[in-house]
C-alpha cells in the first residue's frame, strides 16, 4: 500500500482528503505544518505528499524545498493543494521541485485526475 | 417528475435526436430539465414540460433535447488513449501523408475540452512531429455547448479534471476566476453544429473520428446507422475513438486496435457504398 502524507493546517481539510485518499488505497499519515511534515518524512519517506502552501510554522514552499534537499527526498511525488491560484506562484512551486498542483476548492475527482496524472495510480 | 412527464421527454429526445433515455435515467433528466426551467425562467420542470407539450415544435424542444445531449467531458479525457494517438495513431498516418496534413473530427464535442486537448497534443509534440498539420473540426448538437468551446474559457474546476497543470500554464492564461486557451489553439479549431441524426457526407474524409461517449446515448438502429456513416467519413486507413468502455459493433467496418482503449482500425475492405 502506498503511503500519503497529508499537509495541511485546517484539520477540515485533512479529514476530507484522508477520506478521499483512502477510498484510492492510500495508507496515509497527517502533519499539521511544514515542521511536522518534515519530521514525518525523516521517519519513513512517503510515496506521496498532498501540500498546503499557507501554514504556520513552516509552510508549504519551504517545507518542499527542505524536502528536496535531503537523503531520499527526491523521491516522493508532491502535489501542491493550496488556494494560491495565480500563474507566477503555480510556476513557483513547480520550480521548487512540485509534481502536480491543485488549486482549491477540490473534490474527489480532481485528486484522482492529479494523482493518476503525476503516475500515482 | 411524472412517470407520464420522463415518457413524452424520452419519446421526444428519441425523435428528435435518436437519444435513449431509459427510465433509469429519472434523475438525470430532472436535473438536466431543472437547469433548463431556471434558465428559461420555468417555475418547474412540471410547467416547463407541460410547455414542450403544448408547442413541440417550438425552440423549447430544441433546448431541451440539446441540454439532454450535451454529454460530460474533460480535458484528456481517459488519457491512455491520447498516449495512443500520439504513440500509434499519428506516426503511422504521417508515414502515409507526405504533406503532414491529418484531419481529425471530434463528432460530439460538447464544450470543447476534447478538441482542445487534441490541439495541445499537437503543439506539445511539434519537436516529434515537425511536419505535423492537425486539422481539427469540432461538432456538437448543442449550441450553447459550441458556443462555451468556442470562447475557450473554463471554470477553475473544468481545468483541473484531466489537464496536466504544466500544460494549463503553458496554454492558457488566467482571466479572473477564469482560465482562457490561447488564442492560437483557440483558432487552430473548427467549429460546426450538427445533429449526427442527420447526413453529413457533406463533411468529408476524416483520418480520425473521435466519438466518445455518443454511441451510448442511442438506440441500435441508429447507432449502426451512424457507425456505418461514421465509417464512410473515415479515411480507408484511418482511426475510430470510442468511449472507452464502448464497442463499436459493427465488426464489418471497424476491428478494435490492439491494446483496446476504444481504438477502433477501419476494415479498409468496408465498401464506401452507404447510406
Amino acid at each position: 500500500m502506498k503511503m500519503c502524507l497529508v499537509v495541511d493546517d485546517s484539520r477540515v481539510v485533512r479529514k476530507v482528503a484522508r477520506r478521499i485518499l483512502e477510498g484510492l488505497d492510500f495508507e496515509i499519515a497527517e502533519a499539521a505544518d511544514g515542521m511536522e511534515a518534515l519530521a514525518v518524512c525523516r521517519a519513513a519517506m512517503p510515496d506521496a505528499v498532498l501540500l498546503d502552501w499557507g501554514m504556520p510554522v513552516m509552510d508549504g514552499l519551504e517545507f518542499l524545498r527542505r524536502l528536496r534537499q535531503e537523503p531520499g527526498g527526491e523521491a516522493p511525488v508532491v502535489v501542491f493543494c493550496t488556494s494560491e491560484n495565480e500563474p507566477e506562484r503555480i510556476a513557483e512551486a513547480l520550480g521548487a521541485g512540485a509534481d502536480e498542483y491543485i488549486m482549491k476548492p477540490f473534490d474527489g475527482d480532481i485528486i484522482e485526475a492529479k494523482f493518476a496524472q503525476a503516475g500515482l495510480l | 417528475m411524472k412517470p407520464e412527464d420522463l415518457e413524452f421527454v424520452a419519446a421526444m429526445a428519441r425523435a428528435k435526436a435518436g437519444l435513449m433515455i431509459g427510465g433509469e435515467r429519472a434523475y438525470f433528466v430532472e436535473n438536466r430539465l431543472a437547469t433548463l426551467a431556471r434558465r428559461e425562467g420555468w417555475p418547474s420542470v412540471e410547467a416547463l414540460v407541460a410547455e414542450l407539450r403544448a408547442a413541440p415544435d417550438g425552440p423549447l424542444v430544441r433546448m431541451a433535447v440539446e441540454s439532454l445531449a450535451t454529454p460530460e467531458t474533460s480535458f484528456f479525457r481517459d488519457y491512455p488513449v491520447f498516449d495512443r494517438l500520439r504513440d500509434e495513431v499519428l506516426p503511422d498516418l504521417l508515414a502515409r501523408r507526405p504533406d503532414g496534413r491529418v484531419k481529425v473530427w471530434s463528432a460530439g464535442c460538447s464544450t470543447g475540452q476534447e478538441a482542445y486537448s487534441l490541439a495541445i497534443l499537437a503543439e506539445e509534440n511539434a519537436a516529434r512531429f515537425p511536419g505535423l498539420q492537425l486539422e481539427v473540426l469540432a461538432t456538437d448538437l448543442s449550441s450553447r455547448a459550441l458556443e462555451k468551446a468556442q470562447s475557450g474559457v473554463y471554470t477553475q474546476f473544468e481545468v483541473q479534471r484531466g489537464l496536466p497543470i504544466r500544460l494549463l500554464l503553458r496554454h492558457f492564461r488566467k482571466t479572473g476566476d477564469n482560465w482562457t486557451i490561447s488564442p492560437r489553439l483557440r483558432q487552430s479549431v473548427r467549429w460546426g453544429r450538427l445533429n449526427l441524426m442527420n447526413d453529413f457526407t457533406r463533411l468529408g474524409r476524416y483520418d480520425v473520428i473521435l466519438c466518445r461517449n455518443v454511441l451510448s446515448y442511442f438506440d441500435a438502429a441508429p447507432r449502426q446507422n451512424l457507425l456505418r456513416r461514421l465509417a464512410a467519413a473515415l479515411a480507408d486507413d484511418g482511426a475510430l475513438v470510442l468511449g472507452a468502455d464502448e464497442a463499436a459493433g459493427l465488426p464489418e467496418a471497424f476491428e478494435p486496435a490492439r491494446g483496446g482503449a476504444g481504438l477502433y482500425r477501419r476494415n479498409a475492405s468496408f465498401g464506401r457504398a452507404v447510406a
